[in-house]
């Protein structure tokens, strides 16, 4: 055995992967396994699963009822749907704030002189050394009926003597969408910020010198070069914001539902496992569906990765 | 061509603020005049202000007195893309994510050429650095010769009138290095383009350049064809960095015309008939500089004045010549000498030990001014 290990340079290969294999296997595909099992499976009234195989929680999850108002045996709701779309769409949104965020704060730091960047880079990361949640939970002070921003608002309003009622602005799709794009934003800012460090500055001068002024320099050299990092970016913020739930429980309430908040009340309130695996299970292939066509048409920003 | 010199530069100053605060000027009040059509070099080891030099000509830095004049035409705060210079960076700066096509259709994409034009242009320009077949690489795809020519090139297609070249060959082999600089004098002597050269190796610029500006600490020390720089050098910084030279310290004993009579503490003897540059006077200390090569020896004394006692401490045979360290009365000199005949008996070497006669001429003897 140890003789063949010596030699045999593919024996050494299988065995140096192999804690990677067993804790992949343990973490990762077992319990994808028992997810996919139990999403054919049945429950119990007291939230127990039947083993069995049904597609019934999926036919749910994409409209099929048999509770129908006008006593038809079946028929279209498209609560779950509209709970798959607005995740989805919220993802899409998001990023693209994100990164109309993220890119003029990473060129900003990029460009600063090199005793300032490192300041500015503690900056971006300093509330990540906040719970997740009380950031999000901050934001429901500031937006809140009688939060800092309708207090500021209101007191500015009054100088000027224009009637003013407070602005309902938490549990709003529009809160959710803010919390998300702030959550998120260190995430872009530090790949980008990466990618356009790395920028050798004589490409700046070799572009003005041969006669590219700063807009099209910025278009056609500095852009390019820096893809990678929003693409990395954009697959370290998309990802997430489609499975997070805090966010929408805490900004959206009950107005604004994703399939993040689907799937945690299924396992915690509802009580349905089987119906929460089936949800996770179409989660994770929207996302892989996403992202699959996104890294097919602009790879993975692995130069950035690499470097 | 309106202007006599494709760049001018007039009294130009640049100071900087050194990290710890104090200013500093890289370019300290240089005066040069490029004509057109010349293959200028600015030689200087580095820090001597000649690479900050070419960026003020290329408009990536600004002059804080004087002006940079491009045909004749003050340049002030003139941005780099409206100059009609080009330049070949140090470290190439190509466009790693453009094709080689694209890197060299980037600047006459920016001055607004149509495609058809691009394509000729391009073609033409591919095939005059020889990448012809190149196009559609990418810059990592190419070795460092190659993209040394795809630099080149991108310079060049925007047919400039001045090229500019920063230290293009320092990232090449000896041997490709070698190749390059006579590739590079001949391009420059078929396209009659002004090239203003910088680089810290003396062969490259005798080699290439028709004049040559000596820099040091942000200062011309000299500037001149190749000959006059070398057999002519104005001062002791020039002689000395501009191949090697032997120098021997000594004082004006007696003035006749433009020529002097030296005493040479060290030889404890008199150098007779040397000729001298203006301003020197009588009883002025004084360096005499000679070349390595330039010296002779003898092994007897013949009827001649300038000839000193020596005793060799030391040879060393390179092939092309042989290298004898004399030691004269203390004065330690190097010579070297030409193997002309071919000859295999060691005893026929100088060796160490033996007492030689060494001879001076005065017509390869230069008394300088001391520094």
């Amino acid at each position: 055995m140890l003789q063949r290990l010596r030699e045999s340079k593919s024996a050494q290969g299988t065995f140096l992967a192999l804690p990677t294999t067993i804790w992949l296997f343990v973490l990762l595909i077992i319990p994808l396994i028992l997810t996919l099992i139990v999403s054919f499976g049945k429950r119990t009234p007291d939230g127990g699963v039947i083993y069995t195989f049904t597609i019934d929680n999926y036919t749910r999850l994409f409209g099929y009822s048999t509770d129908c108002p006008d006593g038809q045996a079946s028929c279209f709701d498209p609560l779950y749907v509209n709970i798959l779309g607005r995740s989805l769409s919220l993802a899409f949104n998001t990023t693209f704030f994100v990164i109309g965020l993220a890119y003029p704060l990473a060129y900003f730091i990029a460009r600063a002189h090199p005793k300032q960047r490192n300041f500015y880079l503690f900056m971006v990361l300093i509330p990540l050394w906040t719970n997740f949640v009380i950031r999000v939970y901050a934001w429901m002070m500031l937006l809140r009926k009688e939060g800092a921003i309708n207090i500021i608002l209101g007191w500015v309003m009054n100088l000027f003597n224009i009637p003013f009622t407070p602005l309902e602005m938490l549990y709003t799709p529009g809160a959710v969408l803010v919390g998300m794009v702030y959550e998120f934003l260190p995430f872009m800012i530090l790949p980008i910020y990466t990618s356009l460090e790395k920028i050798e500055p004589s490409l700046y001068e070799a572009a003005a010198d041969l006669g590219a002024n700063a807009v099209k320099t910025f278009l056609r050299v500095t852009l390019p070069l820096s893809m990678p990092g929003v693409v990395a970016g954009t697959i370290l913020v998309f990802i997430p914001v489609m499975g997070t739930f805090i966010v929408s429980d805490i900004l959206g309430g009950r107005q604004v539902i994703l399939v993040g908040n689907l799937i945690q009340r299924q396992f915690l309130d509802a009580r349905d496992p089987t119906f929460g695996s089936a949800a996770s299970l179409i989660l994770m292939v929207m996302t892989l569906i996403v992202t699959y066509f996104y890294t097919r048409k602009f790879g993975f920003g692995e130069e950035i990765v690499v470097a | 061509m309106t202007s006599e010199f494709a760049v001018e530069m007039r009294d130009v100053v640049k100071r900087f603020i050194t990290p710890e605060g104090n200013e500093m000027a890289a370019v300290d009040h240089v005066t040069m005049q490029i004509k057109n059509g010349e293959f200028f070099s600015m030689l200087g080891s580095s820090g001597c202000g000649k690479t900050t030099s070419l960026r003020m000509v290329a408009g990536f830095e600004w002059p804080t007195e004087g002006e940079v004049y491009i045909e004749g035409k003050a340049m002030g705060h003139t941005p780099p893309f409206q100059r009609k210079v080009n330049t070949v960076f140090q470290s190439y700066a190509l466009f790693q994510h453009l094709t080689v096509y694209q890197n060299l259709a980037f600047g006459l994409e920016m001055e607004g050429a149509g495609a058809d034009e691009i394509k000729k242009r391009v073609g033409r320009a591919l095939e005059m650095v020889q990448l012809t077949g190149m196009d559609r690489r990418k810059p990592k795809q190419l070795s460092g010769g190659q993209q040394q020519r795809v630099a080149l090139a991108r310079a060049l297609v925007k047919t400039p009138d001045v090229l500019l070249l920063d230290e293009p060959l320092g990232a090449l082999d000896l041997k490709l290095r070698k190749e390059m600089q006579l590739e590079l004098k001949a391009l420059q002597q078929q396209l009659g383009i002004t090239f203003i050269y910088v680089t810290h190796d003396q062969e490259e610029a005798l080699t290439m350049s028709d004049r040559i500006a000596v820099m040091s600490k942000g200062k011309v020390q000299q500037m001149g064809t190749p000959v006059e720089v070398y057999e002519r050098p104005s001062n002791k910084f020039v002689a000395d960095f501009i191949g090697e030279s032997n120098f021997l310290e000594g004082k004006i004993k007696s003035i006749s015309g433009n020529e002097a009579s030296v005493f040479i503490p060290s030889l404890n003897a008199e150098l007779v008939g040397m000729s001298i540059s203006e301003g020197i006077v009588k009883g002025e200390e004084v360096n005499v500089c000679i070349r390595p090569e330039k010296i002779r020896i003898a092994d007897k004394e013949a009827v001649n004045q300038n000839m000193f006692r020596a005793t060799v401490t030391n040879t060393v045979y390179i092939g092309v010549d042989t290298k004898v360290f004399v030691d004269a009365h203390g004065a330690k000199l190097k010579i070297w000498e030409q193997n002309r005949i071919s000859r295999l008996d060691p005893k026929s070497f100088y060796t160490v030990g033996q007492e030689v006669w060494l001879m001076l001429l005065p017509e390869n003897t230069l008394v300088l001014k001391k520094d």
